[in-house]
């Protein structure tokens, strides 16, 4: 027991100490996708990084910890979670020129709360074999008829989908998009189920003619040999350009209300809206920066430019709560 | 005098471990109470009696399909003697290494539509669509049934294997001379001396399914415990999750009721002198090929092809997969796992004593307690254990405040914060192994222990602990795995600069892309292997 105890203290003793010049971030974007950005921002500056990444629970945590948290800055993959942590008051001004210069109002909240880093656009892929490009293509259509046992996607509840529903909402409300989830929920070739890759793989198997998904995860399938076969079997559509334009979500960063290091948050927060990271993350990502003339990957570049949604983010993430709601009341995932 | 003041010394740890591993519970319970419950209204209304029954019938899938499996397989193992019987009594543990999201996504990428066996089988016949043909799909119910049962049926294998060891052969024996055959004695004699042993696996098993997330969520099954995390996460109201917590536990308390119920009248106190080295029944002919073919279908199933295609997804990918923090990863899952396990061993070896010992009403709620935290799953587990804890630490700091003292984030910021939230959640795994192995020691030994002048700490070191050394090795083994493998807990408490193997692998594995991850399902799996050699050691020189 006096050895366990023993143990137990020392494994405290040697939780690591805070250095001076860190910043600590929780991310709910995956480390293997941010590093090398993370790597390169300590190269230039000499900030170590930290990182504890989670796809749920970070806000939670954060909230709980209070001013005794560590994390100065958390990165989140998709809108609703910089509009949470704003609303909890989680989160302290970003008061950068720079950030203000990089990065268009539209992408950044009124009140300097938070800020994206990427934009992620929700496509819709059809098969090359069987549809072929659909340049007309809206998310309205996706609930025709026409369709019926052709759509795959991923789970109603994903942030992507939820967007996307509450950018329907915002646009339509609330009963027209029930009728439309319902129409979706009639057209799908499977249980939602899987990532947006699988969804991919579906189409190239048969399995489905139509799926929803983020942009970057076909740049991703077409780097790697063995998934190339999938994403070539797949035509990549903006939806609804002939009217509003493609819904966007983002992916962005907050510095934290009782950051210990927030002069160094903010340096990183400059650093990922300044042209090498948003480059990186339209190279490695294969995402659409944020930052007005930075060039895209050539692959994404290839895919052409599209119009995209101007309904501001914070007016969609309004509805974000009701569009789970519709979600459960048509059982889409069941 | 001495006695009572004994008795209250256990009484006092036994209760002081039941309260405080229950906290967390009882946070979150006092959390579901508050207000906020428009939420769940509108999850009553609309899908929670699908998550209800979706629950349900997992649970009982995987506990029927456990018992299909593992019964007969330890029935085999420790009576009977047929070619490879000695390492399939070792091989048939290993699933246990495996963490069930890995074998889930290495089947679903075999099997599912856009598989290589759908794949090949069109071309072979020809077939064009899904229409053309059935085939089992693997990303429903029954799916995550099999998945799951593969990987948990070794808890109730070497449970009821142990009983059986445990049992006098005797018995059998006297079953074979009066004439009952092989099968009827397995039905009459052993399955219903072992059946406190069963409950408590299948016990154990039925927690650990309701506590699973990454399978039934990969799986698009939707159960009470996806709902909590969509819940939280997707209506940010910790409130209705931890009524939808509340309905998990009511559950479970329904199962342990039931459990207690069917063995209210049942004592059963056996114990070999030595076991009998020779097996009791010999195989031959088609039995014996029966046997072996069966013990090697499961474990082919369960731990072979799973192996196989981590080894090939290790060696296409290589380069990208490999990394040399795999050991600093390892290093911090092992000395986690190895300071739970002893400490739940500690604790759950006092608070069956007590249980054992009592003379009070009811001594095993303190048990009871401590064990609930099983059935929570990890991320829910790791708000309740945050709950108290930081309550705990600005208390502190806020007494602190006046002298310009301050800990910070001493505990939720350290290693304590996950080594607790271990131990909670996996006590009761600790717990089900022991009072199973504490039960079939006869209460004579205490007594003549006791009339000996000995204390009841005596009794405890120097007359149980040794007959139970079996029983404990198979509790910290299981507890072990458990912690190597576990998941969401992991993710969400772990400090800055921690990272396990399991939370390395589920990065990739959450991206699907296993292969990136494998050499690190691989360590996982293989550090598994550690303490499996070590419990297959004592057995072997224990018969």
């Amino acid at each position: 027991m006096k050895k366990t105890l023993a143990l137990v203290v020392g494994l405290i003793i040697s939780a690591p100490a805070v250095a001076t010049d860190v910043v600590n971030i929780y991310s709910f974007r995956q480390p293997f996708l941010i590093k090398p950005i993370l790597d390169d921002f300590t190269q230039q500056t000499g900030i170590k990084t930290n990182v504890v990444f989670a796809k749920k629970g970070l806000i939670e945590r954060v909230k709980r910890e209070g001013k005794h948290s560590k994390a100065d800055l958390v990165l989140t993959s998709n809108f609703s979670a910089l509009i949470q942590l704003e609303e909890l008051k989680l989160t302290r001004t970003i008061d950068s020129e720079k950030v203000n210069k990089n990065v268009p109002a539209a992408f950044r909240d009124g009140d300097g709360q938070w800020v994206a880093l990427t934009k992620r656009v929700r496509n819709v892929y059809s098969s090359k074999e069987r549809l072929g490009p659909l340049p007309e293509l809206s998310y309205e259509d996706l609930a025709a008829p026409e369709y019926k046992g052709q759509i795959c996607t991923r789970s109603g509840k994903h942030p992507y989908n939820l967007g996307l529903v509450a950018s329907m909402i915002a646009h339509h409300g609330e009963v027209q998009t029930k009728t439309w989830l319902e129409g979706v929920k009639a057209n799908l070739a499977r249980k939602p189920q899987g990532n947006d890759r699988a969804q991919v793989k579906a189409v190239k198997e048969g399995l489905c003619n139509l799926a929803l998904g983020n942009s970057y995860y076909l740049g991703k399938m077409l780097q790697d040999e063995a998934q190339k076969p999938w994403a070539d079997a797949v035509n990549i559509n903006f939806p609804n350009q002939t009217n509003r334009g493609s819904h966007i979500n983002v992916s962005g960063a907050v510095i934290t209300k009782y950051a210990k290091n927030p002069e160094n948050a903010l340096k990183l927060i400059e650093y990922m809206t300044d042209n090498k990271a948003q480059n990186m993350y339209a190279s490695l990502n294969m995402e659409y920066p944020v930052k007005p003339g930075v060039k895209l990957s050539s692959l994404v570049a290839s895919w052409g430019s599209f119009k995209e949604d101007s309904l501001p983010l914070d007016e969609i993430s309004k509805y974000r709560p009701l569009a789970l709601k519709l979600i459960d009341e048509v059982k889409f995932d069941l | 005098m001495t006695y009572k003041f004994q008795l209250s010394k256990w009484q006092l740890i036994a209760w002081s471990t039941g309260l405080l591993l229950s906290t967390p519970l009882f946070f979150l319970l006092v959390e579901s109470l508050q207000g906020d419950s428009e939420v769940f209204t509108h999850l009553w209304n609309t899908v929670l009696w699908d998550y209800i029954s979706n629950t349900v019938l997992l649970v009982l899938g995987v506990g029927l399909l456990s018992c299909l499996i593992a019964l007969p397989l330890g029935w085999l193992t420790a009576y009977c003697r047929f070619p490879g019987k000695q390492q399939f009594e070792w091989a048939l543990m290993l699933p246990l290494a495996m963490p069930t999201y890995i074998i889930a996504y290495v089947y679903t990428d075999l099997l599912d539509y856009a598989g290589p066996i759908q794949i090949t089988l069109r071309e072979w016949f020809g077939w064009q669509s899904p229409n053309d043909y059935w085939f089992f799909d693997i990303r429903t119910l029954p799916g995550a049934i099999i998945m799951i049962a593969l990987v948990l049926y070794p808890y109730l294998y070497l449970i009821f294997k142990t009983a059986l060891r445990e049992q006098s052969f005797k018995l059998v024996q006297a079953s074979q001379l009066m004439g009952l055959s092989a099968w009827k004695s397995f039905f009459k004699v052993s399955l219903v001396l072992s059946r406190g042993a069963i409950v408590a696996a299948l016990a154990l098993i039925s927690m650990e399914t309701m506590a699973d997330f990454a399978t039934v969520s990969y799986f698009a099954v939707s159960t009470l415990t996806t709902a909590v995390y969509d819940t939280w996460f997707g209506y940010y109201s910790l409130t209705a999750a931890a009524k939808i917590s509340g309905v998990m536990l009511l559950l479970l308390f329904l199962a342990l009721i039931t459990e207690r119920f069917s063995r209210r009248n049942q004592a059963v106190f056996e114990r070999q002198s030595s076991v009998n080295s020779e097996a009791l029944y010999i195989l031959k002919g088609k039995s014996a090929w029966l046997a072996t073919g069966f013990c090697s279908l499961i474990l082919i199933i369960s731990f072979i092809i799973p192996m196989v295609v981590l080894l090939k997804y290790a060696i296409m990918y290589f380069d990208q997969a490999w990394s040399s923090e795999f050991f600093s990863y390892a290093w911090q899952s092992l000395k986690v796992a190895a300071v739970v396990s002893v400490v739940t061993i500690v604790l759950s070896v006092l608070v069956v004593f007590y249980q054992r010992i009592a003379k009070q009403v009811n001594p095993l709620i303190p048990g009871r307690l401590a064990s609930t935290g099983y059935a929570l799953p990890g991320t829910v587990l790791a708000i309740a254990v945050l709950l108290p804890l930081t309550l705990l630490e600005n208390t502190i700091n806020r007494i602190l405040t006046p002298y310009n003292l301050d800990i910070g984030l001493l505990l939720t910021g350290s290693l304590l914060t996950i080594i607790f939230a271990y131990i909670v959640r996996f006590y009761a795994v600790a717990h089900g192994a022991i009072e199973s192995s504490f039960s079939r020691i006869s209460p004579s030994l205490d007594m003549a222990s006791q009339s000996m002048g000995k204390s009841q700490g005596h009794t405890l070191r120097l007359v149980h602990l040794p007959l139970l050394r079996r029983g404990l090795l198979t509790a910290g083994l299981l507890v072990f795995i458990e912690c190597m493998k576990e998941l969401p807990a992991a993710l969400l408490l772990r400090p800055f600069d921690f990272e396990s193997l399991a939370t390395h692998v589920f990065q990739y594995v959450s991206d699907e892309q296993l292969e990136l991850a494998s050499i690190s399902a691989l360590f996982i799996v293989v550090v598994g292997f550690i303490p499996l050699y070590f419990i297959n050691r004592s057995m072997e020189q224990h018969s």
